[in-house]
């Protein structure tokens, strides 16, 4: 008797649980399948390839693509080392005091600032007082300093998931601090660190707002040659299309969505592929 | 007489507030083998995880009093703690073998100390294995995961670790608590062969190990060291009332 009674009540906590699970996913899926069914019909190599012409109402998204490429690569150049060797210090090294304590704290808070916060940030700081002027160079190292709290956290925590025990073995064999680090913790640490360091960059790709007023222009009729130039960027892109161009094709709104989708998602597959790769590898 | 090669002085020790160890006092002599039993939380192991300063990992623990290693005082402030452990080899209670093949396992001492020389690595290799008699079993899958090997293979892998790093002083914290008899009885073999050139130092709690291997023994209770002798005589007439209780069972 009572074991039909659990049963029920398991029924209807997996349906509750199920329809929870769909209102989160439906939406997103809808959404999906909107720009997919849009913007498919964009897509061709031409698109991906070429400038656009006409005032962005023909042609392709090349620059916009290759802008974002450009900032996102940039700026993991300089948030990956800093944000690992801040998490290897913090984890490591920092003695557990009021100090380190609010600069965890600190860090936590900071990841979830708004990204219009470092727009702005990135702005007073490398646009205008060390005078990168709008420029790559400022708006890789906005996307950089947006993401460092996120690389920090993912880091650490990648670190403190390595066994104690193997921290206590390399020095009870005489290896140094940094030896055990270097040879015995961050080699079981990397597959989190890429995994966590990946999803930021992802998130990088999709902004808008670090990138607003620290690189992104308008439209470049030529490619950016240096650091210092000014560049497209998916993300803006697309809210140019969609908010200050009239008279422009749906498809090519969507198309550009549907890019910046695509490469958003397959920086986050990647990191899932990463992560489940190492995890059937590592059994202690 | 000898020298000892650890003399122990009015050694405290503390988690925290929590005083675990109260007025040590122990000369462990070189070429001996020396046994430390106790009932469990009694303070064995925070005891020889503070002779290789192992225990500075954990961040609550505290210590007061001497613990000098051939006259140097470990705790000093000038003592280089990453060569001290080069000389106090330690084996821990879970046998704790890195991720890596056999191979990389024991060559990671040898890296660590900076030598590169594929002869030299690969004869260390073969000695170590050796003389903590695992070579046989494993010489064929010298690039094997040393995770696959059984739990008894493991330990004495963790052994020929320490070896290859020529300690003069080796730790072992109850080294066969997981351990089948028959992995015990290859290790307890190993121990007697080791101490004719090392010095070992055993926490076990398995009496007939400690009077079968050690040449001394020490009971601990409750964060004290009640009594220290020559293994028979606290085995056969121990001096204290709480040794004899402990040792013939009667508390535990
Ligand atoms: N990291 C720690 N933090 C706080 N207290 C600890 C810590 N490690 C050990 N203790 C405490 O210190 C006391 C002594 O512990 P220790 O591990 O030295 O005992 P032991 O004699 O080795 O015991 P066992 O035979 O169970 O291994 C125990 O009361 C234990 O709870
Ligand atoms: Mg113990």
């Amino acid at each position: 008797m009572g074991g039909v009674k659990t049963t029920t009540k398991q029924k209807i906590a997996f349906s509750v649980l199920f329809l929870c699970t769909l209102i989160v996913v439906l939406p997103v899926l809808f959404v999906l399948w909107a720009i997919l069914k849009g913007g498919a019909p964009a897509i061709n190599w031409q698109f991906l390839s070429t400038m656009p012409r006409e005032g962005m109402r023909e042609g392709g998204i090349y620059p916009a693509i290759i802008g974002t490429i450009y900032l996102v690569s940039l700026s993991v150049l300089f948030s990956l080392p800093i944000g690992l060797f801040a998490a290897i210090y913090l984890n490591e090294y920092a003695k557990d005091n009021l100090l380190t304590r609010l600069i965890r704290l600190a860090i936590v808070n900071l990841s979830g600032v708004s990204s219009v916060v470092y727009g702005l940030f990135g702005l007073a700081l490398f646009v205008n007082f060390l005078k990168f002027g709008v420029s790559i160079l400022s708006g890789a190292l906005t996307l950089a300093i947006m993401n460092l709290p996120v690389i920090i956290i993912a880091s650490t925590e990648a670190l403190a998931s390595v066994p104690f025990s193997f921290r206590e073995v390399s020095l009870s064999l005489g290896a140094s601090r940094w030896q055990t680090v270097r040879y015995s913790v961050l080699p079981n640490a990397i597959p989190g660190i890429l995994t966590g360091a990946i999803l930021s960059l992802a998130r990088a790709a999709g902004e808008t707002a670090p990138i607003l007023f620290t690189v992104a222009a308008f439209y470049l009729p030529k490619l950016p040659k240096s650091i210092f130039d000014q560049a497209m960027a998916l993300p803006y892109h697309l809210y140019i299309i969609s908010t200050q161009i009239p008279n422009i094709k749906t498809e090519v709104r969507y198309g550009t969505a549907l890019v910046l989708i695509g490469i958003v998602f397959s920086m986050n597959i990647f990191a899932v592929v990463i992560r489940a790769k190492f995890r059937k590898k590592k059994k202690w | 007489m000898v020298n000892p090669t650890f003399r122990i002085t009015g050694l405290d020790a503390f988690y925290g507030n929590k005083h675990v160890l109260k007025n040590i006092n122990i000369d462990i002599l070189p070429n001996a083998v020396t046994a430390l039993i106790g009932p469990s939380g009694c303070g064995k192991s925070t005891f020889i995880r503070s002779l290789n300063r192992i225990n500075d990992l954990i961040l609550t623990f505290r210590r007061e009093g001497k613990v000098c290693y051939h006259n140097q005082d470990i705790y000093a402030k000038d003592v280089d703690v990453v060569e001290l452990r080069r000389r106090v080899g330690m084996v821990f209670q879970k046998p704790n073998p890195f991720p890596k093949s056999i191979y990389d396992n024991i060559a990671y001492c040898l890296k660590v100390h900076g030598i590169k020389d594929k002869d030299k690595i690969d004869a260390t290799v073969e000695s170590s294995l050796k003389k903590a008699a695992l070579w046989d079993e494993v010489k064929n899958s010298l690039r094997q995961n040393a995770l696959t090997l059984s739990g008894g293979q493991q330990q004495r892998l963790c052994i020929a670790r320490t070896l290859a790093v020529e300690p003069e002083v080796i730790l072992f914290d109850e080294p066969c608590s997981s351990l089948d008899p028959i992995s015990t009885a290859k290790i307890e073999e190993l121990i007697h062969q080791l101490k004719q050139s090392y010095t070992l130092i055993i926490v076990t709690h398995n009496m007939q190990q400690a009077a079968r291997v050690s040449d001394f023994a020490g009971f601990f209770l409750l964060g004290e060291l009640i009594e220290f002798d020559k293994t028979d005589k606290i085995f056969t007439a121990p001096k204290d009332k709480r040794t004899e209780d402990y040792i013939t069972g009667r508390f535990g």
